[in-house]
């Protein structure tokens, strides 16, 4: 790797080109190795054939690199063109490693699921990527099988519309809530209800958050937010509501189970509160926002998901990206969206934030600093729910105007249009394993697409 | 002992009985069977009877007791399954009172099947020219007309028709059936004029014409994923008196 280095290097002394000393530097600000010489017209792949070496790893790891913010596309001299460099400072180099797995994008519908006889509401997958769990209006919970995509059970218990599911970070288990506030417990296998059914709030569910895995392997518990203004944590084994988190004067909108043992709660009443999860103890009140927040999203929400973690936290709507899990003052106020946003995200490796909003764009913002970076158009009306591949290269998106569209999100450019949705999607997920991505709508159809 | 005081009322007696010498052995058997007959007894008196006053205070109080019942009722039963209501949508969308506007419409009527047809006198306005305005070739539209982007006007010397600027409109105010929502979108055509073809292709505007919109604004989709971006119109007034041109979409 370093010969190959090297061979550029006496390639680019004959036609005697500008020279520069750069220094590699990760992330979080390691340098990497020594200064040393390149060429102004080097390009990304040599680049990446000499970090590799200085990494000495055993398989090559695709990176990208970043000169003060702009990722060096072509050649670095295209890049310095717009940026004022001096020759004789050493030039720092962030290197950032992608993903080794590649999710390609999908581009066909392998089916449509019929069966639900009311839109549906909600769909995910379960965090290994096995099972499909489908909620709808029709108060049923339906679970499809995803290798012969056919129905594979149907949930009845649910007295009405299955506002909100959740499965359990080991897979085992899919808590779902409904209208009345009431929330029951499935068994994927068997289809079959688990225990008995968690009553106590008094109006509608918003959303349901398990315990992380790394706390606890038996994923005892679950939390869930509702309308009336309190959180509730309930003992699944058992069946009981553990601890009533009161506080918030307004519907809470949105809750999140964090991996440091807190939970986050955002309300419509422009707060977001912060609990301790073991004794339910308030420690913080983020204030800030200007009105209801619709919808929070953590850093480590993918990795809790699927796997590890590590923390931080943004809040949304004109978004508060909000430092490190200690901090009460917003890091950045990102401003933009010109309606209401409806959800927002930090892809996989918390790199990036996309915000899907009524106004029907995307925009999409540095996981870090909350830059801007860019906005993504193409529906042509308000998008409602986004979802990110694993490897947190694409980026789908269900709109009202019933379609989907899937993006790329290194270009900032649309890789798919997905249409064949008869009215508006309401729900989307990607599966953990980037094979399939589910959408659901008001059509009462539910729908697999591939690549 | 009755009390020998004239002053006191007359109507104690009854009771100052009752606690001399107490109830007659037979009086509550003769009062619960009283009771028991007064319902039968009012029903023959109201059958015969003739007061309007009182048939409506009958009616009233039959009404209250029929609730009463049926309530009772109610309670015994056990309630049956309520369908849950329609209109399902996701947690995010509840609360909110403006809906998105990309809806699939259904099916309505059309608006104005008939129309009153316009005479060619209310329309053309014959103008006279000419050194001694004896000719009378030339006409001008009295109504509202559109003209596309690029039209341009024939030489004055030949063109018989004219269309004043006036009356020249591009936009219109188009309500969507089932929104229940106005817009106001830009013209693309006239498609047909109720009145005459001449007048469709002069680009008059009269009520009940159906013109073309660009509905772009609405963002519509087909279910192949294309975006509609012009849809029919008729429009619902005359834009002569009113100065603007209303219009309702049409499937």
């Amino acid at each position: 790797m370093a010969a190959a280095a090297a061979a550029a290097q006496d390639e680019a002394a004959a036609r005697d080109v500008q020279r520069l000393l750069v220094q590699f530097q990760d992330e979080g600000g390691q340098l990497l190795g020594s200064p040393f010489d390149v060429p102004v017209d080097i390009t990304p792949d040599k680049l990446q054939l000499v970090c590799n070496a200085l990494l000495a790893q055993e398989d090559p790891v695709p990176l990208a690199f970043f000169v003060h913010d702009a990722e060096i596309v072509s050649s670095l001299g295209r890049t310095l063109e717009s940026q004022a460099v001096e020759t004789e400072k050493v030039l720092d180099i962030i290197y950032q490693p992608q993903a080794i797995f590649r999710v390609r994008a999908v581009t066909r519908c392998t089916s449509s699921l019929e069966g639900h006889s009311e839109a549906v509401i909600s769909v995910a997958f379960s965090p290994t990527g096995k099972y499909l769990a489908s909620g709808s209006g029709d108060t049923t919970v339906r679970f499809w099988d995803l290798s012969t995509e056919t129905p594979h059970f149907t949930c009845q218990g649910h007295r009405h519309w299955v506002l909100s599911i959740s499965w359990s970070p080991d897979g085992k288990k899919l808590a779902s809530g409904c209208k009345n506030g009431q929330i029951l417990l499935w068994d994927p296998s068997t289809g079959k209800q688990v225990g008995r059914p968690l009553a106590g709030h008094s109006k509608w569910i918003t959303g349901l958050s398990w315990e992380p895995l790394h706390v606890n392997p038996e994923c005892r518990y679950v939390a869930s937010s509702s309308k009336d203004g309190s959180v509730r944590v309930w003992d699944t084994t058992v069946g009981r509501c553990e601890r009533i988190l009161t506080g918030h004067t307004q519907s809470v909108t949105c809750l999140r189970w964090g991996g440091d043992g807190l939970l986050y709660s955002a309300s419509q009443d422009r707060t977001i509160k912060v609990w301790r999860a073991h004794d339910g103890v308030l420690c913080r009140t983020l204030q800030g926002h200007g009105h209801w927040v619709n919808t929070m999203a953590l850093s480590t929400d993918y990795a809790l998901r699927t796997g590890a973690f590590e923390p931080a936290e943004a809040s949304v709507n004109a978004q508060d990206l909000r430092g490190s899990s200690e901090d009460k003052k917003p890091l950045a106020r990102m401003t933009g969206h010109q309606a209401l946003i409806n959800q927002v995200l930090f892809s996989p490796d918390s790199r990036i934030i996309a915000s899907a909003s009524f106004d029907k764009s995307i925009k999409l913002w540095d996981g870090r600093t909350g830059r801007y970076l860019a906005s993504l158009r193409g529906h042509v009306a308000a998008v409602y729910q986004i979802a990110w591949s694993a490897d947190s290269r694409l980026l789908v998106s269900g709109s009202s105007d019933s379609t989907l569209k899937v993006w790329d999100v290194k270009g900032q450019k649309l890789a798919a249009d997905l249409p064949g949705h008869a009215d508006e999607v309401y729900a989307v997920d990607w599966s953990p394993d980037g094979q399939r991505v589910a959408s659901g709508g008001k059509d009462k159809c539910l729908r697999i697409w591939r690549r | 002992m009755q009390s020998g005081n004239l002053q006191c009322p007359q109507n104690e007696y009854i009771e100052l009985r009752r606690k001399h010498y107490g109830y007659r052995l037979d009086y509550h058997e003769k009062k619960r069977k009283q009771e028991g007959r007064e319902a039968h007894e009012r029903s023959k008196k109201a059958k015969k009877m003739i007061g309007k006053l009182y048939h409506k205070q009958r009616h009233a109080e039959k009404i209250q007791m029929k609730k009463t019942i049926k309530m009772h009722e109610k309670r015994n039963t056990k309630p049956k399954n309520e369908k849950t209501p329609q209109g399902a949508v996701p947690a995010y969308l509840l609360d909110r009172e403006g809906q998105s506007r990309a809806k699939k419409a259904g099916k309505w009527e059309v608006p104005m099947p008939k129309v009153r047809a316009q005479g060619e006198t209310a329309v053309l306005k014959a103008i006279r020219t000419g050194k001694r305005k004896k000719k009378a070739w030339k006409r001008m539209v009295t109504k509202v007309c559109f003209v596309g982007d690029g039209f341009t006007r024939k030489p004055p010397k030949y063109e018989r028709f004219i269309r004043p600027m006036g009356l020249r409109f591009k936009k219109a105010h188009v309500t969507h059936p089932e929104l229940k929502a106005t817009f106001c979108l830009p013209i693309l055509g006239v498609k047909k004029n109720p009145s005459s073809p001449l007048y469709r292709s002069l680009g008059v505007i009269t009520k009940g014409t159906v013109i073309e919109v660009n509905v772009r604004e609405l963002g519509l989709v087909t279910q192949g994923g294309k975006v509609i971006w012009g849809k029919y119109a008729q429009v619902t007034n005359n834009p002569e008196n009113d100065g603007c041109i209303n219009a309702v979409l049409l499937v």
